[in-house]
């Protein structure tokens, strides 16, 4: 096969060449989906500063109010809240819940598949077959059926979502541990005598980690989505509080007259998804680089 | 004979799979807190059906016999009895799994109608304006709740534009055929993003490999290229990204059939949760596992008859 | 009488997003009916890409952006696409290095070879298959109906490359393209594959275009030989001539870069140095940063193909000098390091 000599390798000594730009590329994916998510975060959190509406208070006058009424930017809902209040107040909970329940698999996950393609053995085998059990399930059934069982409430959903969400943390980790087991960098460390939790820590979870941090963007997006399902079922957080999920199952009662009620809440949970999987791109697209 | 012994081993890899599932189904009742049976009765409930509950669930038995006795019932076909409606657990999941089953069955196909021509476009034409949008909308397609999908698409052609009925299964066939359609389309739409992304890539790197130049020398016209070697290894990747990716579709259906009014087996598992029928939210859950293991083997049989390649390993 | 294939001045681009890579800068080169030819090089001296413009299979997004292809004294560049593919593919048959992935994993490779027949020749379904079975025959495959029905997986490298063979013999070609057919086999199979190669040339007049970096195999099967550097071909000649007595410093130092069997060294010699950047359009010769025989015109001016005899030539300015070159490099030979 004719390799093409790579742009820029070689300069020639002797003759006159100019030094040639090396092209910074701009990482387009990865700025927006940050951006996007930044200003996804400030609104969540300066909630109170960009709204003086209460997200609970009901004012049944009031209800049913288009976009655009004076004093309510997005209208009202059935009971005179204000839609723009709960979107962003449930932009706290929705994206807080979303970005913590990952946090939890994403650990137990990367030390478990570590200690198992390391060692292998009886430790690998049996956690792969517990991993090939939960993978039988589809996620949205049994992070259901686990809530389901755990009684309501966000403490169960972080808890369904680490029992399910560990596998593929634990299957990406093991198989880049599988990978870089062999490297030299590895292999120097071990022949070097280090004690195996320095290795491990030191030489190679730095090496791993980065595969399982990419998936954990995408994973807060399928997060999210389960927060919202769970919502939106009638299973997710108790009401009052604002939820995307659940303003979209209020909303549905009034999609003939007030679309807008169902649509808008799924918009937000969309450009979410879009900044997540945004940085996600990015991410793999600078790793591929480097 | 390869083909048979490969079918063979993958059934047999099943098996303890499958026992493994109903591990997880088996432990879901103790994961309730505090005494089961009190709080899947709720406060109001006397003694007396506690402590009957206790024996249906077989709770004053050690574990592992718990678990053994759970299996040989499993065994059986006996999945409980419904708490709610006071029938077998089994009748009432297989009452409503052809409404669950037609749903996978058409959302699977539409989603390979969709994402296969879509990624095959943007992968002959790299880099064009084609390819640049099919790349970017599955983007906004991640984040999408296949739930809200469905109601976007209930306001648009039932309500807005009155093609297909808002929601039910309807008991003629053709109603069926046209109260599956909408669902089916939501099951499917949630799945392309994630088909077409990994579609493209395989198929761009079909369409690079060496074979497609070798068949290109024979001269025998693109079109031939194309039935004749692309495609068949395109099929193969396809369904490799489709196995992979149908449990997602599988679940997802459990909210589609929600939102949809479908009587199917996710109706019933919510309904379930709310009137607190335990036995039947874990029978539903077990059939859900079941379902995928079956996908997958189907998957595996589907890659074999298409690559003669995977029969040896 | 005109040569079956004639390339004249052939240029090759391949658009990068911020350049575009020049790898073919105007290759001419002649082929007839039961010649071998040689056309050797490093890798990245646009070669193989050339070999693949004359079929019309440049990899995307290559693409050829001057020169003529002549065919049986037809200029085919000028013909519309579909007529171009057509006369080339049916005057020519392609083999590829890597059997592997060059044939496709999931079609029998009987059906691949009688598929040209088949659907370019319109031959039956019996007729293609016994045509395969006769080709199989012809590249030394034992059992040939019993391997008809085999996938490309479950035969050996050497096989494999046989079948390649077989399918670049299914459309009647007068002429085979093979780029470092015999690269990725053992010693030994890469000599039956060779051998294969050249009783098609003898017994039927198939000519042969070899591309190869190794010069043993090209001096084994050819006749003469083009010697390809930085997308140009810097010398061409009767192979013995050539090998001889080079004319080229280039030439020169892949021969010197060829392990003498009777010395025992295990690492090949290289020519120090690295091939130029294929996006500068540079004035002067483009191998002068390595060469050792170098003056300063040879960064003015770049050299043309000179003439030397009616069958030999060079792109050197200094060729006159080639018979001291030897000598030279006995008496310096530290010079090899500090170029």
């Amino acid at each position: 096969m004719t390799s093409v000599p790579f742009p820029g390798r070689s300069l020639k000594p002797g003759t006159a060449t100019k030094p040639r730009r090396r092209a910074r590329r701009f990482n387009g994916p990865l700025i927006i989906g940050l951006t996007l998510f930044g200003l996804l975060i400030l609104a969540a959190v300066f909630a109170p500063l960009i709204t003086s509406a209460d997200p609970v208070a009901q004012n049944l006058p009031q209800s049913l109010l288009p976009p655009g009424s004076p004093g309510h930017l997005l209208g009202t809902d059935r009971f005179g809240r204000d839609v723009l209040a709960r979107l962003l107040y449930g932009a706290r909970i929705d994206l807080r819940v979303g970005v913590l329940a990952v946090v939890s698999p994403l650990i137990i996950g990367t030390i478990l598949g570590l200690i198992s393609g390391w060692f292998g053995g009886w430790f690998d085998t049996v956690l792969m077959r517990i991993v090939d059990m939960v993978v039988a399930f589809p996620f949205f059934v049994l992070v259901i059926g686990l809530v389901f069982a755990l009684g309501p409430g966000t403490g169960s959903i972080y808890v369904a979502i680490t029992m399910v969400g560990w596998v593929a943390y634990a299957r990406i980790v093991r198989g880049e541990v599988l990978i870089a087991k062999n490297q030299e960098y590895a292999l120097a460390a071990r022949a070097s005598g280090l004690p195996t939790w320095r290795i491990l820590l030191r030489h190679l979870l730095p090496n791993v980690v980065l595969q399982a941090v990419v998936f954990s963007m995408s994973d807060i997006v399928l997060t999210i989505l389960a927060i919202v399902t769970l919502g939106y079922l009638g299973l997710g957080v108790p009401p009052p509080t604002p939820d995307w999920g659940s303003m979209i199952q209020e909303g549905q009662q009034f999609m003939l007259t007030q679309w807008y009620l169902a649509a808008l809440p799924g918009f937000a949970v969309v450009i979410t998804g879009l900044a997540l999987a945004l940085i996600a791109d990015g991410l793999v697209e600078r790793m591929n680089r480097r | 004979m390869e083909y048979v012994l490969y079918i063979g081993r993958r059934l047999l890899a099943a098996i303890p799979v499958l026992l493994g599932t109903t591990v997880i189904v088996f432990f879901m009742i103790h994961l309730v807190p505090g005494d089961p049976a009190v709080t899947l009765l709720g406060t109001h409930a006397t003694p007396a059906t506690v402590a009957a509950l206790h024996q249906q669930l077989g709770l004053d038995q050690p574990l592992w016999r718990q678990y053994l006795d759970f299996l040989g019932r499993l065994l059986r076909g006996d999945l409980g009895h419904s708490f709610f409606y006071q029938v077998s657990v089994t009748s009432l999941v297989l009452g409503r799994l052809s409404a669950t089953l037609w749903l996978i069955i058409v959302g699977a196909l539409f989603s390979v109608v969709i994402s296969v021509p879509l990624a095959a476009w943007a992968a002959s034409r790299r880099n064009s304006v084609a390819d640049h949008v099919i790349r970017a909308v599955p983007l906004l397609g991640l984040g999408m709740p296949a739930f809200w999908l469905g109601i976007m698409l209930i306001l648009v052609f039932a309500l807005k534009l009155g093609l297909f009925p808002v929601s039910g299964y309807g008991t003629s066939f053709a109603e069926h055929v046209q109260g599956i359609i909408l669902p089916a389309l939501t099951v499917a739409l949630a799945l392309t993003p994630i088909l077409i992304r990994s579609l493209r890539t395989s198929m761009i790197n079909v369409l690079g490999s060496d074979y497609i130049t070798t068949a290109r020398a024979k001269g025998i016209g693109t079109g031939r290229v194309i039935v004749g070697h692309a495609l068949r290894n395109a099929a193969v990747s396809s369904v490799t990204v489709l196995g992979v990716n149908i449990a997602y579709l599988v679940g997802s259906t459990l909210v589609v059939e929600r939102v949809f009014s479908l009587p199917g087996i996710g109706t019933q598992m919510i309904d379930a949760i709310f009137n607190r029928d335990f036995p039947v939210v874990q029978g539903v859950t077990m059939f859900f596992a079941v379902m995928v293991v079956a996908v997958n083997l189907l998957t595996d049989v589907a890659h074999a008859s298409l690559d003669p390649r995977v029969r040896l390993s | 009488m005109s040569p079956l294939l004639e390339v004249e001045d052939l240029h090759v681009e391949i658009p990068l997003p911020h350049a575009t890579l020049h790898a073919v800068r105007g290759v001419s080169l002649t082929a007839d009916a039961g010649e071998a030819v040689g056309l050797v090089g490093e890798s990245g001296s646009g070669k193989s890409l050339t070999l693949r413009a004359l079929l019309g299979l440049l990899p995307q997004p290559a693409r050829v952006t001057s020169g003529r292809i002549v065919l049986d004294g037809v200029d085919v560049t000028a013909l519309p696409e579909r007529e171009r593919r057509r006369r080339l593919t049916s005057a020519m048959g392609m083999v590829f290095q890597d059997s592997l992935t060059a044939l496709n994993p999931v079609m029998r490779v009987g059906e691949q070879i009688a598929e040209t027949p088949r659907r370019k020749l319109g031959m039956s379904g019996a007729k293609s298959k016994a045509r395969a079975i006769e080709l199989m025959d012809r590249v030394g495959i034992p059992e040939p109906e019993r391997r008809y029905r085999a996938y490309p997986h479950e035969l050996s490298g050497g096989m494999r490359q046989r079948i390649c063979i077989a399918i670049a013999l299914s459309g009647q070609p007068r002429l085979i393209l093979a780029d470092e057919p015999t690269t990725a086999l053992d010693v030994t199979i890469q000599a039956q594959v060779l051998s294969v190669i050249e009783s098609l040339r003898v017994e039927e007049g198939v000519g042969l275009i070899l591309v190869s970096h190794d010069l043993a195999v090209v001096s084994e099967t050819c006749r003469r030989i083009y010697v390809m550097y930085a997308g140009r071909v810097v010398e061409n000649g009767p192979i013995l001539d050539v090998l001889g007595a080079p004319r080229h410093p280039y030439s020169f130092a892949l021969l010197r870069s060829v392990p003498d069997p009777d010395v025992p060294v295990h690492r090949l010699l290289t020519i120090p140095g690295q091939p130029p950047d294929l996006m500068d359009e540079v004035a002067g010769c483009s191998f002068a940063d390595r060469c050792r025989f170098v003056s300063d015109a040879c960064y003015e001016q770049t050299p043309p193909l000179v003439q030397l005899t009616p069958d030999r030539a060079t792109a050197c300015l200094r060729y006159e000098e080639a018979e001291r070159w030897s000598d030279m490099v006995a008496e310096a030979p530290v010079q090899e390091e500090v170029r």
